[in-house]
């Protein structure tokens, strides 16, 4: 326990614990988003109000939820330390800096902590939403209504479709830079990786867009 | 050529410090950045002024000595070197040149320019170093050593230990230098012996300096007069999570 401890305080511990937690939180998504995408069969939404109801009753995916929530808190608590620690680093700043352009936007400071900050804010946001009428709620509408009802409203509509762009630039980053701290970034595999991420920060961001945006203008 | 120059000032330690204008004229565009200076530090002194303290020993990219900001980018503009081999034929004529020391919690400054980088050598004392027992030297081919990995090693070797990275970090981080030191020992049989302990010693060191985290920026690597390559912190991150399994 004190071994764990003295892992997480250190800044290669943090960091570690932050790019496992962001991985796992990953593979979620692709969970969450081959649901999801079941809103597009056209069948009324019968298929995906059952996948819904599978998901919020079994007991296998509710003590998976438990560990996604520990990986969420483990991730932001890991983020903000970082970042804290980051800034500490630097009481007195330039008067001229010009970071060298070797890293991509999403990479940057001001980027990387906009998008951090966003994607946090749009996690509780969307768990007001959406998992807290379906899980406490005293009214139970069918999922399927839940989700074409918020979508209809445009100002939730384009907010989500802001917040997957975050989310999107948010794995930019953080996909690669995940297998960076585990050591596992090598020239050797840097294609592979390079590939996956879009996966990550493309391909799933579009999917979930594609979400309001059909709601929104296309039905 | 002539520059306007805006340089950092500060008496001390506890001195607030501020920028201070000059001017030099007639410098020759083969001068190197640092030789500018000293004819600005003559001009100064003919003055009866203080000069500008700054940093300097070999004078031609080994020793890590040299290190300025300028223009916002450690060691000036240009990729791979460091400010004793900048040329002012780098800068266009009459510009103006904004001269800053590192600036880092773990690097406080001395004076002017001149930043107290001590952390590097508690880092380098935590760990950076190999056992042996003196005696007879052994004979050079007793360990042999594949030639990739001589390689790798010696480009890890390379760094001078001058602070750039840290000076270019956003967050002010050491993770460059140290995974340069970590896997220079790491990567040769020698270094087996204090594997573990070193990397876990040494990162312990740099996080209680008051080093920031590495958010994977690079700019380090873009900034290294020696560009020692990120590889090195993946190496070091391997080795840290080496460390606290096999430890
Ligand atoms: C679906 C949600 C999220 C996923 C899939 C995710 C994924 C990741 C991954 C894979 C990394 C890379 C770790 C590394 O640099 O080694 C990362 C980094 C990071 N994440 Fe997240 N993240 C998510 C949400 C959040 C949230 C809500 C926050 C806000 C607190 C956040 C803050 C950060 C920060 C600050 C970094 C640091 C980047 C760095 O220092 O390199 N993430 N994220
Ligand atoms: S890694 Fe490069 S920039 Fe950092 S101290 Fe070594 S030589 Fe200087
Ligand atoms: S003075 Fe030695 S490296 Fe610049």
């Amino acid at each position: 326990m004190k071994s764990l401890v003295k892992f997480f305080q250190s800044s290669v511990g943090k960091k570690i614990a932050m790019s496992l937690s962001g991985l796992f939180l990953c593979t979620f998504l692709i969970v969450h988003v081959s649901i999801n995408l079941l809103l597009f069969v056209n069948d009324g939404g019968a298929m995906y109000n059952e996948y819904s109801a599978f998901m919020s009753s079994n007991v296998i995916i509710r003590t998976i939820e438990i560990v996604l929530f520990l990986g969420i808190v483990i991730h932001m608590i890991s983020g903000v330390w970082v970042w804290l620690k980051n800034r500490a680093s630097r009481p007195i700043g330039y008067d001229t800096y010009k970071l060298s352009d070797n890293a991509p936007l999403s990479s940057r400071t001001p980027m990387l902590t906009t998008s951090a900050a966003l994607v946090g804010f749009f996690l509780v946001s969307h768990l007001i939403t959406f998992w807290i009428p379906t899980r406490f709620g005293a009214e139970h509408k069918l999922p399927y209504v839940m989700v074409s009802e918020a979508f209809s409203d445009p100002t939730l509509g384009i907010f989500y479709i802001i917040a997957v762009a975050f989310l999107g630039f948010h794995l930019k980053h953080g996909f690669q830079a995940s297998f960076q701290t585990l050591g596992l970034k090598t020239k050797r595999y840097l294609w592979l990786i390079q590939s996956l991420a879009v996966i990550f920060w493309l391909l799933i961001p579009l999917a979930f867009a594609a979400m309001p945006a059909y709601f929104l203008w296309f039905r | 050529m002539n520059f306007t120059l805006k340089i950092w000032r500060q008496k001390n330690r506890t001195d607030e410090g501020r920028f201070v204008e000059y001017t030099v004229k007639d410098i020759s565009p083969d001068a190197s950045l640092l030789e500018m200076l000293d004819v600005l530090n003559n001009d100064i002194v003919r003055k009866g002024e203080d000069p500008v303290a700054f940093d300097h020993d070999c004078r031609e990219g080994i020793c890590g000595s040299c290190g300025l900001v300028i223009d916002g980018r450690s060691h000036g503009p240009n990729r791979g070197i460091a400010t004793c081999e900048l040329r002012m034929r780098s800068f266009r004529d009459g510009n103006t040149i904004v001269v800053e020391p590192w600036r880092a919690k773990a690097f406080p400054i001395i004076k002017d320019l001149v930043v107290d980088r001590s952390a590097f050598e508690r880092i380098m004392q935590a760990g950076g170093y190999v056992s042996t027992k003196t005696g007879g030297v052994p004979d050079a081919n007793a360990i042999p050593i594949p030639k990739p990995v001589a390689e790798e090693a010696m480009d890890a070797a390379a760094c001078i230990g001058c602070g750039a990275c840290v000076a270019a970090c956003p967050n002010g981080s050491a993770m460059l230098f140290v995974s340069a030191k970590v896997s220079q020992l790491a990567l040769l049989p020698q270094g087996q012996v204090e594997r573990t302990e070193r990397v876990q010693r040494m990162v312990a060191r740099m996080d209680a300096e008051g080093f920031g985290n590495c958010s994977n920026n690079y700019a380090c690597e873009a900034e290294c007069p020696k560009k020692i390559s990120v590889e090195h912190i993946a190496r070091l991150n391997r080795e840290f999570i080496r460390a606290k399994v096999a430890g």
